[in-house]
């Protein structure tokens, strides 16, 4: 695919796609159907069974590849994503490389259901690069990252990992869930495979579940393809109708989630209840220059620490209004989650602890409502938190 | 709470035992009922539907109303509105009115006797003249479609209730997000929900919106009785559109601005309409009442064949009737969404041949300019090959 030159939003409202043939519909329809009627034996106009590909879904593909600078595929889900990923690049014996602080749901893929199938991995801490290159060994095939990080926000130097595993010949796939190539360019990063959830930014309304694989690897694109059509996860046409629809106002939300979120971390930093934020805009974020080295801008994702450990912070989650307590994030609405009760109850406390996700931490994805209404919300929620961390401290 | 955070604020649905976040589709006809005489909040879908509550609930709120009612078109919502009137009635309009509401309102209501009277200018003194005893709705858009006429809401809203009328504002050029014609006075608001309010050019839908209950029981009776309701799924797409209203009208302005701008300054551009554009006094007006300028600008080349070869030579703007969209488009109102209006109307209304209207997206400006400025040139240089030919 050749370098577009055309800006964000353009290139995420039009792709490369020309209305409707037939009716001059501006919108590719959706095409609920299974089935394409062929003119003969064998001849048809490239789509034979909706398992394989469907309109609605190329469409989809169309315009989040002209997001990505490379071919895309569309999944039912994040997950379906990442299993087809690892199943066209693993086979029995092989070895995996991935961020020790990645997506719960990609631990249990590989914990249990690709372990039992004789692939191995090792979770490595990917921020740094040396231990990247320790971790490759003869059989490892692919290392794969998330940056930033779920929910610590901790980066993963993607051109310093790319220089490790094109040395050793090894793929680098990036989750690049929490800021999409709208704000983090990956393949110019220099990694070979971007993977998404569209649950989350790229639908962004909370309305689907998605996901997606891009490579200019042609040869690893058909792999994928192949896949897909055989274990059967792509995309319904009418979900990517609609994921297609939220991209079109990607780039706008973004750049929102951003300021929405650079306001809420700046406000809660200076609030005497809570003990740390995690947020790459701030200067105070460990890697802050990295982050403005690899981020366009730093997207709607933070975490912060409040004093006082799960009671104080149950505290604070069950007193907010505006935000809603739930296990997504990247939609309009802002969303609180309480990790070490939800999203990452699963690790044990003192692993947690090392990762980096205390029992006091939450995350926010912070929304597209006004700023002052979400820090009007967290301010009173704070406040009863306060009030519980004070009683913690008298009773020990 | 802020309009940006109720746009993004709709509950998922009052009583969901699941909580969803996002309103479930009700796609059903009917519902059972607690018992042969005991009934429940709904029971059919033509007459309330939970999906289309939500979606009404929220648009009373951004326009500050009591209650709204989502109809199946623009077109169907106003055509509520007029079953308010009797036979014998008369409707005073704004001539500059989009053209499928000159054709409803010259070619259909005329079977029920309802007179209606075309007003030419904008001013309130203009409209002051045209009252009569049988006065009872006056319909106006403020800024026009597709001449950017400005009206001042609150003076008219005072002289139609002196003269016992109601005024009812069609507030689709700007949205809730730009413009509060309740607040103003008005005692109606219709939209077509199609353009701002959707944004995704994927939804065909209407909205009434009113401020007094009395009203709001008429309207629904209507809405109810004639069954022009706005469909479940449709009811979910527009919800879904809302949330980003805000943020779309905010990035829609700002390239508009930028686009009417860059075209004042074209030698090839004779007039731009755009509200910022337009003489002082009516600026003022359109200031005092609107939050903004809207997306829809208009500009003249000085012949129909010149529009014609701009419209066609662009890449980036569709030529599609409608607007409002995140996509930009291209139109020539007088051969497209006006060319529903009787001749004798169009006649009086002057409007331009020429006309070409643009609705802008969320591009980014510097490519809609580009190309812009890539199908002037191309326009232009059509008479000089012609001349260099012969």
């Amino acid at each position: 695919m050749s370098t577009d030159t055309r800006g964000l939003s353009t290139r995420t409202i039009h792709g490369t796609l020309s209305p409707d043939p037939a009716t001059g519909a501006i919108l590719t329809p959706i095409y609920q159907t299974t089935t394409y009627v062929q003119e003969a034996v064998g001849v048809h106009k490239g789509f034979t069974y909706s398992r394989a590909q469907n309109p609605s879904v190329s469409a989809l593909e169309n315009v989040l590849g002209s997001l990505e600078e490379a071919p895309t595929l569309c999944f039912s889900t994040g997950m379906a994503a990442i299993t087809t990923l690892f199943l066209s690049i693993l086979k029995q014996g092989d070895h995996a490389i991935i961020s020790d602080v990645v997506y719960g749901g990609t631990v249990r893929l590989f914990r249990q259901v690709l372990e039992g199938v004789g692939v191995r991995v090792s979770f490595v801490d990917t921020s740094d690069a040396h231990a990247v290159a320790t971790a490759i060994e003869p059989q490892t095939k692919v290392v794969f990252i998330e940056t930033p990080a779920n929910p610590t926000l901790k980066l993963t130097d993607i051109a310093a990992v790319a220089a490790v595993t094109r040395k050793a010949g090894v793929l680098l796939a990036v989750d690049n869930t929490f800021l999409t190539a709208a704000l983090q360019p990956v393949f110019e990063l220099g990694a070979d495979i971007s993977v998404l959830s569209t649950t989350k930014y790229i639908e962004g309304h909370n309305a689907t579940v998605g996901g997606s694989l891009a490579t200019k690897d042609e040869a690893l694109l058909e792999r994928f393809r192949l896949v897909r059509k055989t274990i059967g996860c792509i995309q319904s046409p009418l979900e990517s109708w609609l994921t297609q629809r939220g991209l079109k106002t990607l780039s706008m939300r973004l750049e929102r989630h951003t300021q929405n979120a650079q306001a809420v971390a700046t406000w809660l930093e200076n609030h005497p209840t809570v003990a740390r934020v995690f947020y790459p805009g701030l200067r105070s974020f460990p890697q802050y220059e990295l982050a403005c080295r690899q981020h366009a801008a730093h997207g709607g994702m933070l975490s912060f620490e409040v004093t006082g450990g799960t009671p104080a912070a149950l505290a604070l989650m069950n007193s907010v209004k505006l935000c809603a307590l739930a296990e997504n994030l990247g939609a309009a609405e802002t969303l609180i989650t309480h990790p070490a009760t939800m999203t990452h109850a699963d690790i044990p406390p003192a692993t947690r602890v090392q990762l980096g996700i205390p029992d006091g931490l939450i995350r926010l994805s912070v929304g597209l409502e006004d700023p002052a209404d979400i820090i009007a919300d967290l301010e009173l929620a704070l406040a009863k938190a306060e009030k519980i961390q004070a009683a913690v401290a008298v009773a020990s | 709470m802020k309009i940006d955070t109720k746009l993004v604020q709709t509950v998922g649905c009052p009583g969901d035992p699941h909580r969803a976040v996002c309103t479930p589709i009700y796609q059903t006809a009917t519902f059972e009922q607690e018992g042969a005489l005991e009934f429940s909040e709904y029971d059919y879908s033509r007459s309330g539907n939970p999906t289309r509550a939500v979606l009404e609930q929220q648009l009373a709120e951004l326009e500050h109303g009591i209650r709204a009612f989502a109809f199946a078109s623009g077109l169907a919502a106003i055509t509520a509105v007029t079953r308010l009137l009797k036979p014998g009635d008369e409707i005073l309009v704004i001539d500059d009115v989009y053209g499928g509401t000159c054709r409803l309102f010259s070619k259909i209501l005329k079977q029920s006797q309802i007179g209606v009277r075309y007003v030419h200018g904008s001013s309130v003194e203009d409209f002051a003249r045209e009252f009569s005893e049988r006065t009872r709705l006056v319909h106006i858009e403020t800024p026009t479609n597709p001449l950017l006429k400005i009206v001042d809401i609150a003076g008219l809203a005072k002289v139609a209730h002196e003269h016992g009328a109601l005024l009812c504002v069609d507030n689709t050029m700007l949205s809730p997000y730009v413009q509060n014609p309740l607040v103003l006075g008005a005692d109606i608001v219709i939209h077509s929900a199609t353009k701002f309010l959707c944004g995704h050019s994927d939804v065909v839908a209407g909205a009434v919106v009113v401020r007094d209950e009395k009203l709001a029981e008429d309207l629904y009776l209507i809405q109810n009785g004639e069954g022009a309701v706005l469909g479940p799924f449709d009811s979910y797409l527009l919800l879904r559109g809302i949330k980003t209203l805000g943020i779309r009208m905010e990035r829609q302005q700002t390239n508009a601005g930028q686009i009417a701008s860059y075209l004042s300054q074209h030698p090839l551009v004779r007039r731009v309409y755009y509200p910022s554009l337009l003489d002082k006094k009516s600026f003022a007006i359109h200031a005092r009442q609107a939050r903004g300028n809207g997306a829809v600008v208009g500009f003249e080349t000085g012949s129909l064949e010149t529009s014609r070869q701009v419209a066609e030579s662009l890449k980036l703007f569709p030529i599609t009737v409608s607007f409002g969209g995140l996509q930009s488009s291209v139109s020539l109102p007088g051969r497209m969404s006006h060319a529903s209006v009787p001749p004798q109307i169009a006649a009086q209304r002057q409007l331009p041949v020429d006309l070409v209207r643009l609705s802008i997206g969320i591009e980014s400006a510097d490519d809609l300019i580009a190309d812009l400025a890539e199908a002037l040139q191309t326009a232009e240089a059509v008479p000089e090959l012609r001349a260099s030919a012969g």
